[in-house]
């Protein structure tokens, strides 16, 4: 095993002392078995640059991110960095999609990694529990958006917002730059995601590898917000679109700081 | 003055021959005095509890109604330890219980304590990780024998509503095991378990000294309202297997569903298909409510809980 894939687990095992069972099936020796790879990914096929961490309060927060790329490398990818740069590290328990829950071994593996069907109340309980939740409130329409519409932001859903208002959580808005070109969709083949009861089937050049483009990952400074969590959804869109507006400035950012997809 | 020792509360218990009933009878039967209604007779009872044997559908159960000053009625709903039909489970769960809340109404019985299950809420994809009790009770859209338990527990709230004179507690329980011989118990008592291939959801299980501890807490005056219980933690389905020693053998889900297609087609299993999906999806109930205001805590681990499904 890596040197520094031994030490964050062994950090990641002195601070966070869980006991008995975690009720959402995590289990804690996963990252013994995925960081390795995750890792490898992260230092030598996507050559992850990564800055803002110092941005993460400590206790439970949410990570806002634009979600991109056919494949959720994404999410494994800010996951992998707050494990590796973090000191401390930290466990990310990022809510996923509630079709996830029908498909064999993935949800089985989605769960033993942390992740969570996105319900408000189990994001509420997560967050009780202090941890650090990602949330892709663009879900689906944002991870297979065809390539024509990279670095543009679907809607997003208000729930996170509704969250963080109920529950006084800080808000990082994350900025990823480079997952949109790592698995350019040609198609989507909707007869297959039909029977497949998937939200996509994009048609890929390289199936589910994806290509080695650089990513850059730009996390933002908290943003704290006040009111009322049951509002109508006009005033909780608004304060959602602040949000928006701060993770468009981090990609934007990204995207002049990068020299090509694969530099 | 003399002291007078305070009179024993009278309590009727439905299905007492039941495992679980005799299990309250057992531990309680010194601080109360038990009527026990149970057509299977009674078995193995201390003997200060009086069991009549009849159906609680016949006219006779009345009159214990009639006859005793009834404090409180513990209705044990008889959920998988039957071997008839589906209209019989169905008068017996269903038609059941309206005639003992019927009894309970006329006869000015000051509290109910009704058994449901946190199996009604159903497994599905979109669950919550823990159900509260205000979750739909969506099992009855898909299973049949649930419909029934559905229903039981559904009259049971609209009964809470129409009488708010009487004290109306509604439990349900996540999976009782032990010695016991409702589905839950019986599929962990297999040595070579059958798991869907892929899918290894969180189950709670509870030990039934928990359950009946519920009950004793459920019975305390001023209780009122459903109730969600839950026992110690809950673990993935391929732990608790792993704990009790027992082999995991997963089966691809449309070989399982053909096997149990073909199996209840000989009679050979009541176990309807679609009740695989507790093996798939979670269906987990959220107990806040009771540890905060029944001060339900359960005292059996989960280790102590599978203690008796091993073997």
């Amino acid at each position: 095993m890596h040197p520094e894939v031994e030490e964050t687990i062994r950090l990641l095992q002195q601070a966070e002392d869980r006991e008995g069972l975690d009720p959402f099936g995590f289990r804690p020796e996963m990252v013994g078995r995925v960081l390795p790879f995750t890792q490898w990914l992260y230092r030598h096929w996507f050559r992850v640059d990564v800055s803002g961490m110092e941005h993460i309060p400590a206790g439970r927060v949410l990570l806002i991110a634009n979600h991109s790329g056919q494949l959720p490398y994404d999410g494994a990818m800010i996951a992998t960095a707050m494990l590796l740069e973090l000191r401390p590290p930290r466990m990310t328990r990022t809510m996923v999609e509630k079709w996830v829950a029908t498909l064999p071994w993935i949800s089985t593996f989605f769960a033993r990694c942390g992740q969570a069907i996105g319900t408000p109340a189990n994001a509420r309980r997560l967050l009780k529990q202090g941890e650090a939740i990602l949330v892709f409130p663009e879900g689906s329409r944002g991870i297979s958006k065809p390539f024509e519409e990279r670095y543009q932001l679907q809607e997003f859903g208000l729930g996170f917002m509704r969250l963080a208002l109920e529950t006084g959580t800080p808000i990082i808005p994350v900025g990823l730059v480079g997952a949109e070109e790592q698995l350019p969709s040609l198609m989507n083949i909707e007869f297959l995601a039909r029977l497949l009861k998937t939200p996509a089937v994009p048609l890929t050049p390289t199936l589910i590898i994806p290509l080695p483009v650089k990513y850059r990952i730009y996390f933002g400074e908290p943003m704290y917000f006040e009111g009322d969590f049951d509002d109508e959804d006009r005033i909780v869109r608004e304060k959602v679109d602040r949000v928006t507006g701060a993770i468009e400035a981090l990609l934007q950012r990204g995207l002049r700081e990068r020299s090509g997809i694969f530099r | 003055m003399a002291i007078r020792k305070k009179r024993q509360e009278t309590i009727v218990v439905t299905g007492i021959s039941s495992r679980t009933g005799r299990m309250l009878a057992r531990a309680f039967h010194q601080e109360f005095q038990f009527i026990g209604i149970d057509a299977r007779g009674a078995r193995h009872m201390p003997k200060d509890v009086t069991v009549h044997a009849i159906d609680i559908r016949r006219k006779k159960a009345e009159d214990i109604f009639r006859r005793n000053a009834i404090d409180a009625v513990v209705h044990l709903n008889p959920e998988a330890e039957f071997s008839g039909s589906q209209t019989e489970h169905r008068n017996l769960t269903v038609l059941g219980t309206q005639r003992i809340l019927d009894f309970c109404q006329r006869y000015h019985v000051p509290k109910v304590v009704l058994l449901s299950s946190g199996n009604i809420y159903g497994p599905a994809p979109w669950n919550n990780q823990f159900l509260t009790e205000e979750s739909a009770l969506m099992a009855g859209q898909r299973f049949p024998t649930m419909r029934n338990l559905v229903e039981v527990d559904m009259y049971a709230q609209s009964f809470f509503w129409r009488h708010p004179e009487i004290d109306t507690v509604i439990l349900r329980p996540c999976n009782v095991v032990g010695r016991l011989k409702n589905h839950a118990s019986l599929y962990l008592m297999l040595h070579n378990t059958p798991t869907l291939m892929g899918f290894d959801p969180m189950i709670q299980v509870m030990s039934p000294e928990d359950l009946i501890h519920a009950i004793r807490l459920a019975l305390k005056p001023g209780v009122r309202g459903v109730f969600n219980l839950a026992g110690a933690s809950p673990a993935p389905l391929s732990e608790i297997i792993r704990r009790l020693g027992h082999r995991n053998w997963p089966v691809p889900e449309p070989m399982a569903r053909m096997a149990i297609a073909m199996a209840s087609g000989v009679g050979m299993t009541r176990v309807p298909t679609a009740e695989l999906d507790y093996l798939k999806y979670v269906c987990m109930v959220d107990d806040s409510r009771a540890r905060e205001e029944l001060r339900y805590q359960p005292l059996t681990t989960l280790d102590q809980t599978l203690t008796p499904l091993r073997g």
